[in-house]
Parts: C-alpha cells; structure tokens; sequence
C-alpha cells in the first residue's frame, strides 16, 4: 500500500501497466476466481448453473465487444451506431468458415475479426470527412444496409432461416457444453482485452486520443487523421467480429435478428453507463447491460405474485427501462461506473484520511 | 416497365414522402435551434398517432377535437421531454445526446406499447373520403390526395411561420447564435422548449395522417428513422430542404424498389434504398443540397 501516493524512481516502473503490488494481487485473485468459479462445487452440485453459467459467459462476450466499440467511439471519438451489424459479420463468417467450409474453430475466430475489420474499415471510409453527427448517421446507414445484406445474400448467410454453426473443437475433443466453451472465451477476452489496455499505451492510441480531443490540432501535429481513424475502424470491428463469433458459436444459431438496431444500441449504452474511454468501464458495462435483463426478469417474479398487473406491465416496458437507465445515466452519472470506481478506489487509498 | 407503372410508383412515392417531410420538418426545426439530434422523432410520430385513436376511436370524440387534444398533448408532452431530459444536456457531447435521444425513444416506444399492445390499430370512423379519382389516367385515392395536400399547407404554414413570425425570427437568430440571441433579449430557453413543441406537433400530426391511411402499429417509429435519409439529403438545417429532401426520398424509394422489381428480381430493396442513397449523398455531398457548411476554425 502507498500512503502518499505513488512514487516512481525509474523509467521501467512508469511505463509497467499494473503498477503497484496490490494491483497485481488482485487482478491475479480476480483471474483465478473466474477460472476456478464454473468449476466450484457445493454439496455435489455445481455453484453457477445453467442460466448464470450462460450470463457469465454472455458477460464475457460482450465485453469483447464493448471494448472493441469503446476503442472506436471513446478512445477515438467516432460514434458508431453499427456495432450490432458488425458483431453480426463476424457471427456469419465464423458460421460460413466453419459450418459451410468445414474449417476448424480456430480458423472462423481470426477469419471473423479479419473480415469485419475489412468490412468496419470500408464503411469507415466516410469518416475521412465526416465528423459527429454526420459520423453516426453515415454508421447508422451502415448497420441497416449489413441487416439487409444478412437477410438477402442467402447462399452465405442462410436468408431468414439462418445458419447452424458448432461449437469449437481441439483435436477430437469438443467444447459441447457451456462449462468447456466458458474457457476458450475466457482466454480470448484475456488476450484480447490486455490487448486493448496495452494498445492505449502505445504511439498508435495515444493518436486515437489526440483524435478524438481535437483532431484539427492532432493533425496539425502530423497525426495522420485518415489512417488513424481507418485503423481505430479496424481494430474495432475486429474486436466486433471476434465478439460476433464467440456469440454466434455460443448459440449454435446464426441469424440476422440477432444483431439489429437494438443490439448497436446495446453496446453504446455499455460503453456510457461504463464510461467512455476506459478500458475497465467497457467491462463495468458489459456486465451491467448483460445482468440488467436477468435482474429485471427477477425482480419481476417477485414481485408477480403479489402485483400481477405491475409485473406484467414491467415485461411490456423491458425496453422502456434499459431506455430510462441511459437517460438517468447521462444525466446523472456522465462519466458513466468506472467514475465512480476510480472515486471509491481513491477514497479507500487514504482511508481513513481520505479528506 | 410502363410508363403508366412508373408514374405511379412516383405518385405513391410522392405521398409517402409527404409525410417525411412533416416527420423531416420536426426534426429539422430541433435541430436547428438546439443543435439536438432527435432519434426519437418517429417515437414522436408514433405517440400522436396513438393519442389520436385513443380520442377518436377509444373515447369517441368527433374527429377535430380529437385532433386538438392530441395537438394539445403533444406540446405539454415536448415541454416535458425539453425540460426534463434535454435541458440537462446543454453543452455535453454529441454522443452523450444522441444516446439521451435514443433513451427516450426507448421508453416513448415501449410505452406506447405498454399501452396499446402491438397489433395494428384502425382509425374509426374514416376522416377522408374513401372514393378514387382519376389523376392524369391513374386511379388514385383521395385520402391520398389529402395526405399529401395537408402535408404541403403544414410545411408551408410553418416555413411562413419563420420567414415572417417574431417566434419564427427569434428562432432563427438562435439557431444562428445563442449568446447573441440572448444579449438580444431573446430567451434562449423558450426557444428550445417551443422548437420541441412545434417539432412534436408537426410529427403528431403526420402520425395522425399516417393512421388515416395505413392504420397505426407498434413499427410506425420506423418514419423516425427514414428521416435521416431525408435530412441529410436536403442539409440539416433547412426546412425547404426537409420539405424536398422528404419527398424525393419518398420517390426514390419507390422507384428502386420498382425497378429492382422489374430488372434484377430483387425484392424489399425498399427498406435499404434510402439508407444507400444516404452514404452516397454524405460521400458526394455531406451537407446536402440547402445546408449550411460548417466552418471550423482552430
């Protein structure tokens, strides 16, 4: 623990991305709890089961996602309201590489981000002039011209009816049940969000930065504004498309309702409840919009038998909520949970002399 | 492919997109003097469709009055979501108010929803008569015909309304600077609160028009989003150019899906050709045909 802040005497130390012991002890507590927790057992049975395995592992999945949009719309400012539609190019080219062309898993996951980075990059394109607004309904053009490409191209994507894709497999043994996928999720959301958190690191995401704060100034500072935005596209939807995939393979079922309008939606609203630009805030997100739902659905349960007009009324009004949680959210918190996160970790810092 | 066929995709085109340019024209008048992007338009659209049947059909109320109260209940409803929501939001960042928007859809959608069900609700008893003319050898409805010529009187009214009016000038001089609108004496708050009255008030009242001709349902948001094509295309913040821009959306639609029809054997091309036109219009002209360049400096 630092009593006074933290002090760095070399360069070595400044530039470590988990700086201090305790962080590191943590995260290690943290990352041994997910590994252990779908295999804990209590009395014979396992602890997560069923349903609360599968949020887990959506929770996972998402966060992939979120993070991928987060880098595009926080970290370099261009709002995207096509993230629901890129999740879904990628679903369909892992469906297509592995279900279509026999392809093993491994080859659908890259294959997938691969070509949704191609795909986010070319509807990207008119972000070289677009800014803002203009920005978010050129990619909400976007998301309604790829759902009608996944309803319509049906010699790829199956039309209305959809595809059935596998679950992964390694060399005979297959991932078949949510428990074994959980762990190949897991070790992609790892490496693909201690990716994310290393890329902001760098030259290239401190240009995403300097993009999203002034982009006429980062230009000036020899920030090449085309590339950089085309390349926070790609990462993106990479992460979209890798996200897309592990969701598609998850279900067993691929088809367009999946990843429309309100999926985009979804995601955006992750990034600002978390917080926008923050790689813990997409995953505060993630965990929130996924848990959302499921809380809802609880609590209307409960409160069912004693109201059966209010419940009944809360189901009709899902929506309605997720839509008042963003306007409260916006209102209320801007900066969205990992705001609040970074306020309680500074106040417990110096606690008891937290003034 | 006929020419008898042709004109007729672009009369139908032409009434559909009248009421884009009503739905278009609300969101043009927001965005102009608040520089908010309504994504809850068509929600707006929706909510007046709704009320009205609620009055007309639910509660019997003759049909003017009928129209009135939904008038009416659109801008205490605008006043609210102006007051509530949106007051807060000055001086945040686009995103932070295109989701704000989007939230509200949300809640405006699924209450409707809550409220009414989904199924697909007719307007009882008819306002226009029911009967068809002959337009240049077409047999066309005249609820059509009515559509279409109320929606040009709505447009008309309010582009007097700001050419001419005080309100309409204040508005203007707003949208153009709001500090110096407001060193002018021109309450700055008023404005934004009356530009989302007019704007729901517009759309309630193509929802109404709507819900004449098709009957309204749960998917009636769906205008709400056709605006974009249709803004973008005639600039962001020009009401002639919603007008137009409205209406030649309305065409276009019609027209690739007939020809998409006819030629290539593609049907539903309606549901995306606008949003196709969108992208090339951003690409070939991003502030459309009467929108003013933005001009950044540094």
């Amino acid at each position: 623990m630092h009593y006074c802040g933290d002090f760095r005497t070399t360069y070595r130390k400044d530039m470590e991305i988990f700086q201090t012991p305790f962080i590191k002890v943590c995260l290690a507590v943290f990352l041994g709890f997910l590994l252990v927790l779908p295999v804990l057992k209590l009395k014979g049975e396992y602890l997560l089961k069923g349903e609360y395995l599968w949020i887990l592992l959506q929770i996972l999945i998402a966060s992939i996602g979120a993070v991928g949009i987060n880098i595009l719309t926080g970290y370099t400012g261009q709002i995207s309201l096509g993230q629901g539609a890129f999740l879904g190019v990628g679903a369909y080219t892992s469906a297509y590489v592995t279900a279509k062309m026999g392809l093993s898993f491994w080859v659908g996951i890259p294959a997938a981000g691969l070509v949704t980075a191609l795909a986010g990059m070319v509807f990207g394109i008119p972000s070289l002039r677009l800014k803002g607004l203009y920005l978010a309904i050129a990619t909400l053009a976007s998301q309604f011209i790829l759902e009608w490409i996944f309803v319509r191209w049906e010699s790829v994507t199956g039309g209305s009816h959809g595809i059935t894709i596998p679950r992964p497999s390694i060399a005979g043994h297959t991932f078949s049940t949510d428990r074994s996928y959980y762990y190949i999720v897991l070790a992609v959301a790892i490496v693909m969000i201690l990716f994310a958190a290393n890329l902001m690191r760098t030259r290239t995401g401190r240009a995403f930065m300097a993009v999203r704060d002034h982009y006429i100034s980062a230009e000036i500072m020899g920030i090449n504004l085309f590339k950089y935005r085309l390349l926070s596209f790609g990462i993106s939807s990479f992460y979209a498309g890798v996200a897309g995939a592990l969701f598609g393979h998850s279900l067993k079922y691929v088809t367009s309702e999946q990843f429309n309008i309100e999926v985009s939606i979804v995601y955006l609203a992750m990034i600002i409840i978390g917080g926008l630009g923050s790689i813990i805030g997409s995953i505060f997100g993630a965990v929130f919009m996924i848990l959302l739902p499921k809380l809802l659905s609880v609590g209307t349960e409960m409160v069912s038998a004693d109201f059966p007009s209010i419940a009944r009324l809360a189901i009709s009004f899902e929506h309605g909520i997720f839509g008042l949680i963003i306007i409260l959210f916006l209102i209320f918190e801007p900066d969205g949970l990992a705001h609040r996160w970074k306020m309680v970790k500074a106040y417990w810092k110096l606690y008891p002399f937290s003034y | 492919m006929t020419f008898q066929y042709l004109l007729q995709l672009v009369i139908s085109g032409l009434v559909i997109g009248s009421i884009y340019s009503a739905v278009a024209l609300g969101f043009v008048i927001i965005y102009k003097a608040t520089r908010v992007v309504n994504f809850a338009q068509g929600e707006l659209l929706m909510v007046g469709a709704y009320v009205c049947y609620a009055f007309l059909v639910q509660m019997h109320v003759p049909f003017w009055a009928a129209l009135l109260l939904t008038i009416l209940f659109g801008m205490v409803l605008a006043m609210f979501v102006e007051r509530l929501i949106l007051r807060p939001m000055i001086g945040e960042p686009i995103i932070s108010i295109i989701m704000v928007t989007i939230g509200l859809s949300l809640v405006l959608r699924s209450l409707v929803a809550a409220i009414w069900g989904t199924e697909i609700l007719v307007y009882e008893p008819k306002l226009f008569p029911q009967e068809m003319v002959e337009i240049a050898g077409l047999p066309i409805s005249l609820e059509f015909v009515w559509c279409f010529i109320l929606s040009l009187v709505l447009l008309a009214v309010f582009s007097v309304f700001f050419k001419y009016s005080k309100a309409g000038v204040a508005m203007r001089a707003t949208a153009f600077n709001q500090q110096v609108a407001q060193s002018m004496g021109i309450s700055v708050k008023h404005i934004f609160a009356l530009s989302w009255v007019i704007s729901a008030v517009v759309s309630g009242i193509g929802g109404v028009l709507i819900g004449n001709i098709n009957g309204i349902n749960s998917s009636l948001y769906h205008f709400g989003l056709k605006v974009f094509p249709a803004t973008i295309l005639g600039g962001l913040d020009s009401i002639l150019g919603a007008a137009l821009g409205g209406m030649i959306i309305g065409i276009l639609e019609n027209l690739s899906d007939g020809f998409c029809k006819t030629y290539l054997n593609l049907s539903g091309v309606k549901e995306v050709a606008p949003y196709v036109f969108l992208v090339i219009i951003l690409m070939i002209k991003p502030y459309g045909l009467f929108g003013t360049k933005d001009i950044e400096r540094v």
